[in-house]
């Protein structure tokens, strides 16, 4: 019993990085139907801003600083700018195909100029394990778990709560309608991408020293977070969250009890299993847009 | 289209098929390899580019559909000592069958869910190649592939080899033509451009979707039974969802639902990074900016710029005429 | 613009012809993974690559001529790697150097044969030199003659009677379990538990509770550095308390960086590593280091290798000869003392592997103490 305890708190804390990182996807997907392949790089990037930062001399707290305006810059106000206003108008799959290229450049751009080696980086929540409930669990696990859970709150009061997150839901909704009743559409499309950058810098924060910074490292991530949204259903934050939590949970419970050698297809065949019986996914809502 | 621009047409393909016999015979086994696998992906691509160019669905598992192929072709041409003719047939029955299985349920839901049912499948289909050895050997993969007798010729010999992928690529392109062009491909085409009106003039659209991925999965097997002699060895590393991704890449830089996309998205994918290797470690990063840049000009992919300079063209000759004739009655007493 | 180019071929021919006059360079051919899964290996060996050939040519080169090389990328594809190869051989190098992985080896050891040419590689798979290619060499100890080592230090020091298996899911890590099992069977040494484990993983719970059901006497551990460094935090969380036992990828400089106190404890065999308590390896460890800004792998080692191997043989031929190279590499025994580029004193057999000391280390504090030297066989 203890062990399957084990199993269950290991297993949300790897859920919650994946949820951290797919509830970006989703959000990118509600304002702008953009699928972003790159969203583990996303993740990737940021701990290599704030390494560069820290190599150049400065304390690690100005390099978090740093490297969250940064990524802001580069994967929120540059993405948008640079690559989905252009190709936003011509439909989802040659925007989702640019992003599959940006992947690999932003991989080797980070391996020609970085290194290919994994840089160990400093953690924000000391390293340590507590004891609860006669289960170990190392500080850096309930961290993430509690920042996921911070995000959550966070996003819904913003949505639920202020007139910005009103509007950005009515963006979501139906971007027609909204610019009819004077919201500024194009603005509440940037904010999305703005608190994605925001997130995934958070994440990279939280996971790379668990993770390592490497450059490869957004691979595994964006595979398991992309499955982790669809399964969470791809339109709701919440579902997103329950998504990757699950996931986590679900990758521990096949690798203990299934095999370990087949541990990555049982989430895959409970995503087709949900598709078959719940396409919306766990939390969405049915889709009216058709694709 | 005019008599000239059709012979043109003919003229400029005459000259395209006849440089791709010719030109490669004085190449280096490099340069032939590469070409051969230019021709095998064109092929893949091609099949993707029927499933979602034509019929409008996105599938995720066109790589492990070359995987299947590859494997039957190695484990039935090393173990079992039978002609590769006989994994092409199995490949095809095999990939259709699994596709058609796939896109069912998938389809009945709500069609774009067929991507994502499609990606969790190529992650599945590169497990069982990696994890049951006693069938595909497992990571250790597949070595001393043989290539095949053609017609009592034997193309161990790279050129030969190529002769043979290129004739494989046109017997499978003279079959997509003639696909397109019957009352399937009609059908395949209407899907796409309007389900509701396909629906309505009594298409069974989900047997016709269904249809077009089915068959679009059959030629990622054809692929892959060339690919396993083209390499002469596998594992299962090259079939995981890059490859998919890949593809998909390959079809919509090339232009997905035009007929030659295909050919020319997978020269980009193929020959574009060899070209640009000479930049050493730049060449994949310059690749991938290439890439985005294509696609932020022409999103509908290369063939798309074609489209809307004959497009342009047109409305420039028509508005032209239209001028003229407006003279003629201005100028008429 | 037209004279710019006659210029250009004027210089280039006079050029050539300087370079002519005091032997033309020394053509190599690298074919590694640079980007893919195995980027970090191919990176290593890359770099070891270059560090030597810097040496060799400041130092007058091989024979009064310079070494020359060409990195190619594989893209850690097999089939990718056939294409590269078959460029190289195309252009006909002296020696043909990598690919790392043991898949890229054997798709592309056929066509190194065929034309002739010797093949330096750094794949540790167990088969690939017991197919009688006579062109093929290693630069480190191949999986049938570690782990033999290893299973024989965990039958008699560690005397264990159940030893669970935790394995990377790749070619290296298969290659390793299966061989390792081999041996356990000959020692009577029970598998209490079979784990394979995905390259890339971050969550070792699972995998570490399967070993704490089967409770066995020791853990033999085979994964790359990152993951190793992974499994030995979560071996300490949930205080399993045996000995683990593992290879070079598990007691390396880089997993202790990484792991922090979790590595301690932890034993292995390394044949190849920074850390041996040689003067020439740690002075290549700095030199390295200065140059490239990290501490390589053993990957690092075996590219740097593979270039003295070569300048080795060739000085011993007297002469720059591609088709008599492979055979005079076979039975031949390289001393550091009158080559210091080789590290360490190294034979080659028949087959192309390798014979040459090897060590047993723990780690203690955060650092690796030798506890045995296993001396050179012959």
């Amino acid at each position: 019993m203890s062990n399957l305890l084990d199993l269950l708190v290991a297993g949300l804390a790897t859920g919650a990085i994946y949820a951290l990182v797919a509830v970006g996807f989703t959000l990118l997907w509600q304002t702008s139907q953009t699928i972003n392949f790159a969203q583990g790089e996303f993740v990737m990037l940021p701990a290599f801003l704030m390494l560069a930062v820290m190599h150049a001399g400065a304390p690690f707290w100005l390099a978090i600083i740093l490297g969250i305006l940064l990524s802001l810059l580069l994967l929120g106000l540059g993405f948008k700018l640079l690559l989905v206003d252009p190709m936003l108008r011509h439909g989802v799959l040659p925007l989702a195909i640019a992003t599959m290229a940006l992947a690999i450049g932003m991989k080797e751009a980070v391996k020609q100029f970085f290194s290919a080696e994994a840089s160990p980086f400093p953690s924000i929540v000391p390293a340590g394990d507590v004891s609860i409930l006669g289960t170990v669990v190392s500080l850096q696990s309930l961290g993430v778990l509690a920042l996921a859970i911070a995000v959550v709150i966070g996003l819904t009061m913003l949505l639920n709560r202020t007139s910005i997150g009103h509007q950005m839901q009515a963006t979501a909704q139906n971007p027609t309608v909204a610019r009819i009743i004077g919201v500024p559409v194009e603005r509440m499309i940037l904010m999305t991408f703005l608190i994605n950058a925001f997130l995934v810098a958070l994440a990279s924060l939280l996971i790379t020293p668990i993770y390592l910074a490497k450059f490869s490292s957004g691979e595994v991530l964006g595979q398991a977070a992309f499955i982790a949204a669809i399964v969470g259903g791809f339109n709701q934050v919440r579902g997103a969250i329950a998504g990757g939590l699950l996931i986590g949970v679900v990758d521990n419970l096949a690798a203990a009890y299934v095999s370990t050698q087949y541990r990555a297809a049982v989430p895959l065949i409970l995503l087709i299993v949900i598709i078959l019986f719940r396409p919306q996914g766990l939390l969405g809502r049915p889709e009216e847009r058709t694709v | 289209m005019t008599a000239t621009g059709k012979y043109l047409r003919i003229a400029l393909g005459i000259a395209v098929i006849a440089a791709l016999i010719i030109v490669p015979m004085n190449f280096n086994r490099y340069g032939l390899y590469i070409l051969s696998q230019w021709a095998v992906m064109t092929i893949a691509a091609m099949g993707l580019n029927l499933t979602l160019g034509y019929a409008g669905q996105v599938s995720l598992a066109q790589g492990a559909f070359v995987g299947i192929g590859a494997y039957a072709a190695a484990i039935m041409t090393t173990q079992g000592g039978m002609p590769l003719i006989a994994a092409l047939g199995v490949a095809i029955v095999l990939c259709f069958a699994i596709g058609w299985i796939l896109g069912y349920p998938a389809l009945r839901v709500q069609h774009h869910y067929l991507a994502f049912v499609t990606l969790a499948f190529s992650t599945l289909a590169f497990l069982v190649f990696r994890n049951e050895d006693w069938l595909t050997k497992g990571i250790y993969g597949i070595s001393n592939i043989p290539r095949p007798n053609v017609m009592g010729f034997a193309t161990n010999r790279p050129l030969p080899f190529y002769y043979f992928c290129l004739g494989s690529l046109a017997l499978v392109s003279l079959a997509m033509w003639w696909l397109i062009r019957s009352p399937w491909g009609r059908a395949f085409v209407a899907l796409r451009e309007n389900p509701v009106r396909a629906l309505s003039l009594g298409i069974d659209t989900r047997r016709y979707t269904l249809m077009a991925f089915a068959i679009g999965s059959a030629l990622g097997g054809v692929a892959g039974t060339l690919y396993a002699p083209l390499t002469q060895y596998i594992d299962p590393v090259p079939f995981n969802l890059s490859l998919s991704l890949d593809l998909l890449m390959m079809v919509i830089v090339g232009g997905s639902g035009f007929f030659f996309g295909p050919f020319l998205g997978a020269m980009i994918a193929v020959l574009l990074p060899e070209w640009l290797r000479f930049t050493q470690g730049y060449y994949l990063m310059l690749y991938a900016v290439a890439v985005m840049l294509l696609l932020i000009y022409s999103p509908t992919g290369i063939l798309g710029i074609l489209d809307r300079y004959l497009a342009e063209r047109r409305t420039k000759a028509a508005s032209a005429l239209r001028a003229v004739a407006k003279s003629r009655l201005e100028t008429a007493p | 613009m037209r004279s710019g180019i006659f210029a250009g071929l004027l210089l280039a021919t006079v050029s050539a012809a300087a370079a002519f006059a005091q032997g033309a360079p020394i053509k190599l051919a690298n074919v590694a993974e640079l980007s893919g899964g195995g980027a970090t290996v191919g990176n290593n060996w890359k770099n070891g690559i270059d560090l030597a050939i810097e040496e060799i040519n400041t130092k007058g080169g091989v024979l009064g001529r310079k070494l020359e090389v060409t990195h190619a990328d594989s893209q850690s594809n097999p089939g990718v790697a056939r294409a590269q190869v078959q460029k190289a051989l195309d252009n006909e190098p002296y020696v043909l150097l990598g690919p790392g992985y043991s898949g890229s080896v054997k798709v592309t050891s056929p066509l190194a044969a065929e034309a002739g040419i010797a093949q330096i590689m750094g794949g540790e798979a167990a088969e690939l030199t017991q197919g009688g290619n006579k062109f093929l060499f290693r630069t480190s100890f191949g999986q049938q003659s570690s782990m033999p080592k290893v299973a024989k230090y965990i039958n008699d020091e560690l005397k264990a009677k159940s030893v669970a298996i935790v394995w990377v899911n790749n070619d290296f890590g298969k290659g390793g379990r299966d061989v390792i099992t081999k041996e356990f069977a000959k020692h009577n040494i029970k598998v209490a538990a079979d784990i394979s484990t995905e390259a890339g993983q971050a969550d070792f719970a699972a995998d570490v509770s399967k070993i704490k059901a089967a409770s066995p006497d020791a853990v033999f551990i085979y994964l790359n550095e990152e993951e190793s460094a992974r499994m030995l935090k979560e071996l300490k969380r949930q205080s399993i308390s045996v000995p683990l036992m593992g290879e070079t990828t598990l007691v390396g400089q880089k997993v202790v960086e990484l792991a922090g106190d979790a590595a301690n404890g932890a034993r292995g065999h390394v044949g190849l590593t920074t850390d041996a308590p040689v003067d020439l390896v740690k002075a290549f460890r700095e030199k390295f280091l200065k140059k490239y800004n990290y501490v390589p792998d053993h990957n690092g080692l075996k590219g740097y290798l593979a270039i003295y191997m070569i300048k080795a043989t060739t000085e011993k031929m007297g002469k720059v000869d591609a088709k008599a190279f492979a055979d005079n590499l076979h039975g031949l025994t390289i001393k550091a003392a009158s080559e210091p580029g080789i590290l360490m004193d190294v034979t080659f057999d028949e087959k192309g592997d390798i014979d040459r000391q090897g060590f047993l280390v723990e780690i203690v504090d955060g650092k690796q103490v030798v506890k045995q030297v296993l001396p050179k066989l012959n």
